[in-house]
């Protein structure tokens, strides 16, 4: 990107004084709307975790600044409400969503993008259509099937379809598949491997960047998922994953701002964390979404 | 299987009763909800997503101007993309409450009595719009990409033409980053289409519903008067507050046959503007 400054066979003259003011002036007013529109994309972070940090009167007030530092309000969030029990229902949902949507995804994808079949087209087309699909769409006929089989007011009925493979995984991870040199596979494949062998010794491995933005999205999707949790789940608090409980939270208990800020501020904090010790594996996975496709 | 209940009356206890098109005749011609719906959804599509597109575009092409703490500067433009929907809202109804939020505050000091936002159905959409371009972290990155690598030599040839700043702009940097701003369309098109959670939210917590745990639903969607009913809104309401599963079918093969419509109808029109030359951002 720096090569056409970097490589030029000759030196740049000084530019004039005041074309150099004037680049000067520019430059500082880029950065001054940047800053601006910095601090107004993190003030209303600040506003959530000062409230949080407030008395309830003080959070009633028009005051900004807690004082003093009500810390407890973390302690009383859990005593209100059964954080706990969602914040299991939502690793519940987590956890065993990305394990089978991977199990079922990596073969699915391997097949599209490297074995020859009749109707592989038409079946990665299937794939892309169900990716375009409005869930809303689909989502009544489910309904009516988890209702015949009696699984509504479970987590269930978002757990399994994820078994059957997910179209969004399974066009990334396709895509990845593809830039792998067939040599490799070949060469495998005359040390005599079978695909399944292929699949899991080789492709596995080489994929490992892919396979973790996939898990990473994953994760990010199940546990920020409110739709399907809230139809199938919302008349049943006992499963209510975290967003659920977060959505309730105030009414449900009639509980005050200080606390449902404080409350906000958990159900944030593990995506953040989760970003700034994942970036590698998220910057990996926006670039296989297509950017460069 | 949408197609078949819509033509039905099923409300899950009962078994289905064939109605032919009565669902579709009761949408089309008697549901006064219905256009609401319609009308607040186009709203969407019509100013929430330009806004957003133009906006993350505006972040990114400054971001690609700047010279120092452009690494810090993009993680806090991305940081609230990342915060779930739920929270993200739940944070802004606080922030933007009338009587006590700290937005209506720090405008009262300066004199200046702030709206009621979600509370008034004129300002509840505009609301959620501020949310929405809170979030805009994805796109601002995918833009910011595709602007860095817009090849340096056409803005210096454009320079030696004598082209100012706004020329440069609309003869170089949209052609090049032409096919990425589809694709920001398409998907916020999408997105608007399938909105949700944060109208959900919102009317719930702005309309103060002291809901119990066995009717979380029902009363306060679409709060202030409607004016956040978007159409998924109005198929949650038939479909899993009322069970009306064989209406609610009809209302999402409608959503079907609109998606698909609007999306072709986009991607179309692209070949006029989207610029598809070698070298271009591929």
């Amino acid at each position: 990107m720096t090569a056409v400054g970097a490589t030029a066979p000759f030196v740049r003259r000084r530019l004039p004084a005041h074309v150099r003011r004037k680049r000067l002036l520019l430059a500082i007013a880029n950065h001054s709307v940047l800053i601006a529109s910095a601090i107004a994309f993190l003030a209303p972070f600040a506003f959530i975790v000062l409230t949080a940090l407030m008395t309830n009167e003080q959070a009633l007030s028009s005051r900004l600044w807690p004082e003093p530092f009500a810390w407890h309000n973390f302690v009383d969030v859990f005593r209100e409400a059964p954080v706990w029990r969602w914040a299991l229902n939502t690793l519940e949902y987590s956890v065993l969503a990305t394990l089978g949507l991977l199990l079922s995804s990596i073969p699915v994808a391997y097949a599209l993008a490297r074995i020859r079949f009749r109707g592989s087209n038409v079946m990665f087309m299937i794939v892309l259509v169900a990716l375009m699909l409005p869930p809303q769409v689909s989502v009544v006929p489910l309904y009516v099937m988890w209702s015949k089989v009696h699984l509504v007011g479970t987590l269930w009925p978002v757990i399994i379809p994820n078994w059957f493979g997910d179209a969004f995984s399974i066009f990334l991870l396709r895509q990845f598949f593809l830039t792998i040199p067939e040599e490799y596979l070949d060469a495998a494949r005359v040390d005599g491997l079978g695909e399944l062998r292929v699949l899991t010794n080789v492709v596995v491995r080489l994929a490992k960047p892919a396979i973790a933005a996939v898990a990473l999205f994953s994760f990010l999707y199940t546990f920020n998922d409110f739709f399907l949790p809230l139809l199938y789940t919302g008349e049943n608090p006992h499963h209510w994953p975290l967003q659920i409980g977060l959505a309730q939270f105030r009414s449900l208990h009639q509980v005050q701002w200080n606390l449902t800020m404080a409350a906000t501020l958990l159900v944030m904090a593990p995506v953040i964390v989760v970003f700034f010790l994942a970036q590698k594996a998220f910057v990996e996975g926006v670039t296989l979404t297509g950017v460069k496709g | 299987m949408a197609v078949f209940l819509s033509l039905n009356h099923y409300d899950l206890l009962s078994s289905p009763r064939w109605v032919g098109l009565a669902n579709y005749r009761y949408l089309f011609n008697v549901d006064p909800q219905v256009w609401t719906a319609v009308r607040n959804t186009l709203w969407l599509i019509a100013i929430l997503v330009p806004l957003q597109v133009v906006f993350a575009l505006g972040i990114a092409m400054m971001l690609a101007r700047a010279r120092r703490g452009v690494g810090a500067l993009r993680t806090i433009f991305y940081l609230p993309a990342l915060a779930p929907p739920v929270a993200a809202t739940l944070g802004f109804v606080y922030i933007l409450n009338p009587a006590t939020g700290p937005v209506n505050s720090l405008l009262g000091h300066l004199g200046i009595t702030g709206p009621l936002w979600f509370q008034d159905p004129a300002w509840a959409k505009p609301s959620l719009v501020l949310l929405g371009l809170w979030g805009i972290g994805n796109t601002m990155v995918i833009f910011l990409a595709a602007v860095l690598e817009v090849p340096q030599h056409l803005y210096e040839s454009a320079e030696i033409d004598g082209a100012d700043w706004f020329q440069r702009l609309r003869w170089v940097t949209l052609p090049s980053i032409s096919p990425v701003i589809l694709f920001a369309v398409v998907l916020g098109v999408i997105q608007a289409l399938q909105y949700f959670t944060q109208a959900y939210v919102a009317a719930n917590i702005a309309s103060g519903q002291a809901s119990q745990a066995a009717d979380v639903t029902a009363s306060s969607l679409g709060y202030p008067q409607d004016s956040t009913l978007f159409y998924p809104v109005l198929l949650y309401q038939h479909g899993f507050t009322d069970y009306q599963m064989g209406y609610a079918s009809a209302l999402s093969v409608l959503l079907l046959v609109v998606s698909f419509a609007v999306t072709l109808v986009i991607v179309l029109n692209s070949r006029r503007w989207v610029h598809h030359a070698a070298g271009a951002v591929r």
